[in-house]
């Protein structure tokens, strides 16, 4: 009796800590779902109390009108290509140098990467009036350059691939050396093959940190055709008293969902990426 | 002895070539000393140039000595607004975060819980979303004619409130945005912290007859507690360096994102009017200036009292 008794409370609690769970996630996913039923709303159905989560009559209008206010195409594309190639020279040049760092030795290395691992100290709203200041004499104003370069010198970068290019062994480079392999091609055809988990891990996090950046293109970047996804977002708003979610809202659908889906085709290697950083540093 | 002598051995002839004055890793490494001089080491160093100027872009600049710096802490400065506004925001959220992230990675840890994985994704989820259409999205919630929170309290006979036109409220909104997006992050620090506690001893505790609470007291926060450190460190600077959230959610009505009474202007979005909406470039610099100064002063605060031995 008392155990039947026991084992019912502990049932209930059970339940009533999945109800809890279920309601957080209810939360985390809410602000979504009300993002992406207002892009298929109509204005009236926008302004109007009380609201609804699933719109009355569906439309895909804002999409329309959006496209016709902005080369929204175009932007989509300019996201894409800055993240990609950011991504893609941030990581070349990143494991480059965890190469140098982790497989050789020379004078002054113990220094240097201590001195490298100081650099993240610096952070990013010193660079900002100077930047664009220097930008804008050597006439980088509205062009892709200032977005991608920058991020090249990444610090952590070089830290994460560092530390995963110790556990590539020693014999594997020696034996690529008696064939006569130069250092440089055993970096390229050995060392970044071995390194995808990582440079995987690495690249869907400078991906998304690019793809979502606001400040910098919003600062550097200025007409139509040069924007990013995320800036035509915030030109939508026209002024301070009217804000026109439907196109918002239709804008941020395109920008957010590409991410979720990257997001959710390589999970377990983004979050690998997160947490190595606390645990190991 | 013979251990010595085989790692000796041992020693990787690809090692021992590079080590006579080989040129080849300083090659590897260059590419990020040279674009770290040019894009944060001499932008830092003008930066910290301008900050005794006054410079309108255009022009000739004028030597003012410290007076940028003096001007941020006189009244209509601003840049004590800010900060005192981040110190509230900071409060208001990081210590629900933390240990609400702390709770729920223990629960999500735990052997039986199902559909971990399913739980952790849509926790996390807010964390990839970009910040300025989730913001918009806040924004639209909160709406005090047609928004779905007002909705909410109407059910249950609460009038209509006006989230984001109060100083306080919007900095609630502010931080609850903040948690909602964080949360998984921190989360997924815990789980990952969690994974090198050895479940023998919760198993020892429970047979001890400790309540799962008490274990969760008495094991997990001890053992996890340089991570909780390090979530607190990471939203320290977080908080300070806030711009996008402030910047949208409190646009409306107030041209500089500043929100009421500029409750929600960050030491950034200051930054960000000084330099892009007045062009008082040297102002600006003398902003980031001194918040990187009170933020490193933190941190070394926060490595020392807080960090103890890591």
């Amino acid at each position: 009796m008392n155990l039947k008794k026991g084992k019912k409370k502990r049932c209930f609690k059970k339940i009533l800590l999945y109800l809890f769970l279920i309601l957080l996630v209810v939360a985390m996913v809410f602000p979504l779902l009300w993002m992406f039923s207002a892009a298929f709303k109509v204005k009236s159905e926008i302004f109007h109390f009380p609201p609804t989560l699933i719109p009355k009559n569906p439309t895909v209008s804002n999409f329309f009108s959006l496209f016709k206010r902005f080369p929204f195409g175009r932007n989509l594309l300019n996201s894409a290509f800055i993240a990609s190639s950011a991504t893609a020279l941030s990581l070349f040049f990143c494991s480059l140098a965890a190469f140098g760092f982790a497989k050789y030795r020379f004078p002054g290395r113990d220094f240097l990467f201590l001195f490298l691992l100081g650099t993240m100290l610096i952070p990013y709203y010193v660079t900002l009036i100077p930047l664009f200041i220097f930008y804008r004499r050597i006439q980088w104003i509205d062009k892709f350059w200032g977005l991608i370069f920058p991020g090249m010198a990444n610090a952590f970068g070089i830290f994460f691939m560092r530390q995963y290019m110790f556990s590539i062994p020693d014999e594997l480079l020696d034996s690529a050396r008696i064939d006569g392999c130069s250092d440089f091609r055993i970096f390229l055809q050995i060392i970044l093959p071995i390194s995808r988990p990582a440079l995987t891990s690495l690249g869907v996090i400078f991906f998304m940190t690019s793809w979502n950046n606001f400040i910098w293109p919003l600062i550097i970047l200025k007409s139509d055709k040069m924007l990013t996804a995320v800036v035509v977002i915030r030109r939508l708003q026209a002024g301070p008293l009217w804000t026109p979610y439907g196109l918002i809202f239709a804008g941020s659908v395109l920008v957010v969902v590409p991410l979720i889906i990257l997001f959710l085709a390589v999970q377990k290697e983004f979050i690998a990426g997160i947490t190595s950083g606390a645990i190991k540093g | 002895m013979a251990k010595q002598v085989q790692g000796i051995k041992k020693e990787s002839l690809f090692k021992r070539k590079k080590r006579r004055g080989n040129k080849i890793p300083y090659l590897f490494i260059s590419p990020f000393f040279i674009l770290f001089a040019i894009f944060m080491l001499s932008p830092t160093l003008y930066s910290f140039y301008l900050s005794f100027h006054e410079w309108n872009g255009v022009g000739p600049k004028t030597y003012v000595g410290l007076s940028n710096y003096a001007k941020l802490f006189s009244g209509g400065g601003l840049f004590l607004k800010s900060m005192t506004n981040c110190t509230i925001i900071f409060f208001e959220y990081v210590p629900i975060m933390t240990l609400g992230a702390l709770i729920f990675a223990s629960l999500l840890n735990s052997r039986y819980i199902r559909f971990q994985g399913v739980f952790r994704t849509f926790i996390f989820l807010p964390y990839v979303t970009a910040i300025i259409a989730i913001t918009y999205s806040f924004q639209y919630l909160l709406d005090t004619n047609y928004g779905m929170i007002n909705l909410f309290l109407s059910w249950f006979g609460i009038e209509r409130i006006a989230w984001l036109n109060s100083p306080t409220l919007a900095r609630i909104c502010l931080s609850s945005l903040i948690t909602w997006r964080w949360l998984g992050y921190n989360m997924v620090l815990f789980l990952a912290g969690l994974q090198f506690i050895p479940p023998e001893l919760y198993e020892a505790a429970k047979i001890d007859g400790a309540t799962p609470i008490q274990s969760f007291l008495h094991i997990t926060i001890p053992l996890v507690k340089p991570i909780i450190f390090f979530c607190i460190f990471l939203s320290t600077i977080g908080t300070f360096s806030l711009f996008d959230e402030p910047f949208i959610l409190t646009s409306i009505g107030t041209s500089t994102g500043g929100g009421p009474v500029n409750a929600t202007l960050s030491p950034i979005l200051l930054l960000y009017n000084m330099g892009f909406r007045y062009l008082r470039f040297g102002t600006a610099s003398a902003v980031a200036y001194l918040l990187f100064v009170v933020l490193f002063l933190c941190g070394l605060f926060e490595m020392k009292f807080l960090g103890g031995k890591r």
